[in-house]
């Protein structure tokens, strides 16, 4: 049967982890490559690395890193953030990325999905969508969750799948960093209007969360951030807990 | 040496450094020399079916994998192209396993993506590695079952996982990708 993944993401800023300083058991809290494999040993499914910074400057550094991941880390991992060109996913992927993940680009420019699917595969593309309620509409969002684009989130959802995505990691805002749980009713409008695995992102503050957003939704995935790094609770801890609700976990 | 085969797909890298975690040196070459006189070959691949077969027939590199005698690893787009032929594209295939590979129907989410279980028979590749093993699987097209397949998956439909014939071995997850225990079925593969 096949089972539903728990995705750590971790921010990245100049090869550095940026959330979470209190992270348990390590000696060098920002190491990208430390928590990662660290994450991997008790169970992560997948990562999720997200460049905060991707300034041109910066971008030699962030290849770097993916080089090193690609070579310590066993499990699949994706890679996000200033992804405009198809030579920009080219070059992290060819440096060992599984997917690389786009938000803002794929909005200005739709036709990036296919032309990267076309190359890579349209496994290896991942259409990020930030969505907040504006007027009783999911709105999408872009620029970091700052600039809203008035494109309503299932038409959205719906037209990257047409495009190629291979798979939609969905973070509502509304629910984000709140620890208050998944928005579970966004959530289901993108999963049942689309037919490629959706990633559910946002508001994650406990075990029960993970549980509903399985439970109450068909996502195949869920990811989160803060409660792994602050050692809120552990993967190992989670993945126990969610097995024993039945909910089917590796 | 173990050769990887090099052509126009991805995920060739990932493999290459699996290799490497396990302490044996590789190349990445489509000479076809060295792939001959290689110990272990690995024919890897995430891509498009159509535009992978053409880059080998053109290299010629279809024959040459054809007619090898050591211990041949397919994986993912590798292990499909080594069947009869896949509706990916129509493309006909290296019709090393005489099975034909079919885009799932639509009757749950495709890719069939994540992590899942197999059914396993007995096998070389499989020591050390428990019944209840998780391998992850990227894939929109599956190998029908088989006897060749040593084991199967169920996704939307039971279909061939991994397929063994003479000294050809295929699998459609990426052990490369599938943690410690990927890596012991690579390695099982490397000590054949």
């Amino acid at each position: 049967m096949l089972k539903k993944r728990i995705i750590p993401c971790l921010d990245i800023k100049g090869g550095r982890v940026v959330k979470g300083i209190n992270f348990l058991g390590l000696n060098d809290a920002g190491n990208p490559i430390e928590l990662a494999a660290k994450y991997a040993q008790d169970g992560a499914d997948e990562l999720v690395f997200l460049d905060i910074t991707a300034t041109l400057e910066k971008r030699k550094t962030l290849l770097e890193l993916v080089t090193t991941i690609a070579k310590e880390i066993n499990i699949p991992f994706t890679v996000g953030g200033g992804i405009a060109t198809v030579l920009d996913a080219e070059i992290l992927i060819n440096s060992g990325a599984d997917k690389i993940s786009l938000n803002t680009a794929a909005v200005r420019n739709p036709d990036l999905i296919s032309e990267i699917a076309h190359k890579m595969g349209s496994q290896a593309v991942v259409v990020a969508i930030d969505t907040k309620l504006v007027n009783n509409t999911n709105e999408v969002i872009i620029n970091a969750g700052k600039t809203p684009t008035g494109i309503e989130l299932v038409s959205w959802a719906r037209h990257v799948e047409q495009m190629g995505a291979g798979e939609i990691l969905l973070t509502s805002m509304n629910q984000d960093g709140t620890k208050k749980g998944f928005d579970i009713a966004t959530i289901n409008a993108v999963s049942n209007a689309v037919n490629i695995p959706v990633i559910a992102s946002g508001g994650a503050g406990n075990k029960e969360h993970f549980k509903n957003v399985f439970s109450k939704t068909n996502v195949i995935a869920a990811l989160a951030a803060s409660i792994f790094h602050y050692g809120d609770i552990t993967l190992s801890e989670l993945k126990y807990y969610l097995k024993e609700q039945n909910i089917p976990i590796r | 040496m173990i050769a990887i085969l090099k052509y126009n797909a991805g995920n060739i890298t990932s493999v290459k450094n699996a290799v490497e975690r396990l302490g044996h040196q590789c190349i990445i070459t489509d000479d076809p020399q060295l792939l001959a006189s290689a110990d272990k070959v690995i024919f890897p691949g995430v891509g498009q079916a159509a535009t992978a077969m053409e880059y080998l027939k053109a290299k010629g590199l279809d024959t040459v994998i054809k007619s090898l005698t050591q211990p041949v690893l397919g994986i993912c787009l590798g292990m499909q192209l080594m069947c009869n032929s896949t509706s990916e594209g129509n493309t006909e295939g290296l019709r090393i396993f005489d099975i034909e590979v079919k885009k799932f129907p639509p009757y749950n989410i495709v890719p069939h993506m994540g992590w899942n279980t197999l059914n396993m028979k007995e096998s070389k590749l499989f020591k050390n590695i428990p019944t209840d093993a998780h391998f992850y699987f990227v894939h929109s097209y599956y190998a029908e079952m088989s006897k060749y397949a040593i084991a199967e998956c169920n996704y939307i439909l039971p279909y061939s996982a991994v397929l063994e014939k003479d000294n050809f071995y295929a699998v459609q997850f990426h052990p490369e990708k599938s943690g410690m225990l990927g890596e012991i079925l690579i390695k099982n593969f490397l000590e054949l």
